[in-house]
């Protein structure tokens, strides 16, 4: 069996500044890691070979740093990676990242399952799963919690707001999973090690067949109009809480004011 | 690339579950009707199950000028497979310029299959829409975690498509009667691999923050989940719901079905309070946008204090008691 991983690198934290003069927006992150879903979903898979004969594929999206990803994904057990990577690529949205995914996953041949994390940490859209879905044209389970699998047949349960669904799903198909599903594992010392010495050599645009205007900011479906920092209410009042009781129907004078009980 | 005049309409997905349409629905059909009326078009509500003409009434009373009606076995539940075939269908059919669902497991499931099945663009998650004179949905949603608003638009492509969470806009006050056309459209063939074995329904165990209107929230100042007894406490005597930080679900004191983020649930309580939580900004990103937020912490500089109605610098320990103590005595 052949298993895609597809996994993001991301900030750790995210901190965001308006240049006043400017009014524009600067994103900056600490540190980049691996997406904390795409760590499930690269687990999800590394249990599967764990239990069964599978290749784990890892693949990403990103600059010459996002090799950083792939490395760690290599180095916890998965058997081969792509960096994925063209100027070409550039201001995709969801629909144009499903694309090119969609379109290594074909050009790769022979997978059975695709893998993904439920939603990014920094994009937050849960799209780009289903997206892939559907461009290959396979079934898509979202918001996977447990799996297994039997003969070529996946038994899924799937979350839902009123509780959860047993699900059965013939291969191939791609799902989504989030951290309810497993606890990744580390990379060990040897896997990562035989990491570092991996060739990962940029997949392009013209490597995939894609034309560059289909991808990227041009071959978007959406556009972004504008980006504005998020309004913070500003004028909440301070309670001195040394004396509790007092602080306590301070605050419950107020509540009952306001009419919140 | 599509001829834009030949799409008018706005429609919303009316999601059912156990036959009960989601209040996310009614919101939307609001909203919808506003944009609807804007542009002079209809408002069509589109509904999948099996069974349910009573529930198209409550769609028309909200508002839905017509409801697309299919009634099949495989859309009595929903099935990603299944809704994906059918909703594109009668997208691909009738061309809607908007198609608005709920941000919920579902709508967040299958509509970016669809959206790439009719060929369009999608905001996901959004928080706000407004229709500019031209006919250009604005969709605004949170990213880089929950920091920026990027509003979106769709310009080539049709319809534009946008997933908005709950309580993002009010509902309207039903009309009990209003007349409305039924079209009752044939079930999608297409091949439906996903088989759904068992629907578990585990209500009583779960948490129920994304509709709470109160929530009481403890973090790493809680300390052990022993203590978490007094968060408890002052959510029962508030009837509302228990959420926690990312930090007291990982240090194991509470389960992460509490967890209020922006990898756990983002919620929009009338009232949260936030105790012992500092306030990172992945957790604001879940909660910033309550309506009211009350924060207790003995660090005056906690960056929670900055988006607090009412800040109470103190020992959470003594405070949440009291606060607890003060309700009751109301």
């Amino acid at each position: 069996m052949h298993i895609v991983v597809c996994v993001k690198q991301v900030p750790s934290s995210i901190a965001v500044k308006t240049d006043p003069a400017t009014q524009t927006l600067t994103c900056t992150g600490s540190e980049f890691l691996i997406n904390p879903f795409d760590e499930n979903a690269l687990e999800t898979a590394l249990v599967l070979k764990d239990t069964a004969a599978a290749k784990v594929t890892v693949l990403t999206i990103g600059g010459a740093q996002a090799a950083d990803v792939l490395r760690e994904a290599l180095g916890r057990g998965a058997d081969a990676a792509q960096l994925i990577s063209d100027p070409a690529f550039e201001g995709s949205d969801a629909w144009a990242t499903g694309k090119i995914l969609a379109t290594a996953i074909q050009k790769l041949g022979g997978v059975d399952l695709v893998l993904c994390g439920k939603q990014t940490f920094d994009g937050d859209t849960a799209q780009v799963g289903p997206s892939i879905a559907e461009f290959l044209g396979w079934s898509c389970v979202a918001f996977v919690r447990k799996l297994t699998l039997e003969g070529t047949t996946l038994k899924l349960e799937r979350m839902f707001e009123e509780g959860y669904e047993k699900i059965a799903l013939p291969l191939p198909a791609v799902l989504t999973v989030g951290k309810e599903i497993n606890t990744p594992r580390m990379a060990s010392l040897k896997g990562r090690m035989a990491a570092k010495r991996a060739q990962l050599a940029p997949v392009t645009a013209a490597a995939l067949g894609l034309a560059p205007e289909s991808v990227g900011a041009q071959g978007a479906r959406t556009r972004l109009a504008k980006m504005a920092p998020v309004p913070r209410k500003s004028g909440g009042i301070k309670v001195d809480g040394s004396d509790a009781a007092v602080a306590a129907k301070t605050v419950v004078d107020k509540l009952r004011e306001l009419k919140l009980v | 690339m599509i001829d834009k005049s030949q799409c008018s309409g706005v429609w919303v997905f009316a999601e059912q579950r156990n036959a009960a349409i989601q209040d996310v629905t009614f919101e939307l059909l609001a909203k919808g009707r506003e944009l609807a009326d804007k542009r002079g078009a209809k408002l069509a509500a589109v509904l999948f199950g099996q069974g349910l003409k009573a529930q198209c009434a409550e769609l028309f009373a909200h508002g839905a000028d017509m409801v697309y009606y299919a009634d099949a076995p495989a859309l009595a539940t929903f099935n990603s497979d299944a809704y994906t075939a059918q909703l594109a269908a009668l997208v691909q059919q009738y061309k809607p310029e908007v198609l608005l669902g709920g941000s919920t497991i579902a709508g967040r499931s299958f509509f970016p299959r669809v959206a790439v099945r009719v060929d369009t663009g999608l905001a996901s998650d959004c928080t706000s829409l407004d229709m500019d004179a031209a006919g250009l949905l604005q969709a605004v949603r949170p990213a880089y975690a929950g920091n920026v608003l990027a509003t979106l638009v769709c310009p080539d492509h049709r319809p534009q498509m946008a997933t908005v969470r709950g309580k993002a806009f009010k509902k309207g006050t039903p009309v009990v009667g209003r007349a409305g056309e039924l079209i009752e459209v044939p079930a999608a063939t297409g091949e439906v691999k996903t088989q759904i074995l068992e629907t578990v329904r585990d209500t009583g165990n779960m948490v129920n923050l994304a509709d709470a209107d109160i929530i009481v929230s403890g973090g790493r100042g809680i300390g052990g989940p022993d203590q978490f007894g007094f968060i408890q406490d002052l959510a029962a005597e508030l009837k509302g719901a228990v959420g926690a930080s990312r930090a007291a679900v990982d240090a194991g004191w509470i389960s992460s079905l509490h967890q209020v983020g922006q990898t756990g649930k983002t919620v929009k309580p009338k009232l949260y309070i936030a105790c012992g939580i500092s306030g990172a900004i992945q957790h604001l990103a879940g909660m910033g946008a309550s309506d009211f937020i009350i924060a207790i912490n003995k660090d005056a500089a906690a960056p929670i204090f900055d988006i607090a109605d009412i800040g109470i610098v103190g020992d959470l320990f003594a405070v949440v008691p009291a606060l607890t103590q003060a309700l009751k005595n109301r």
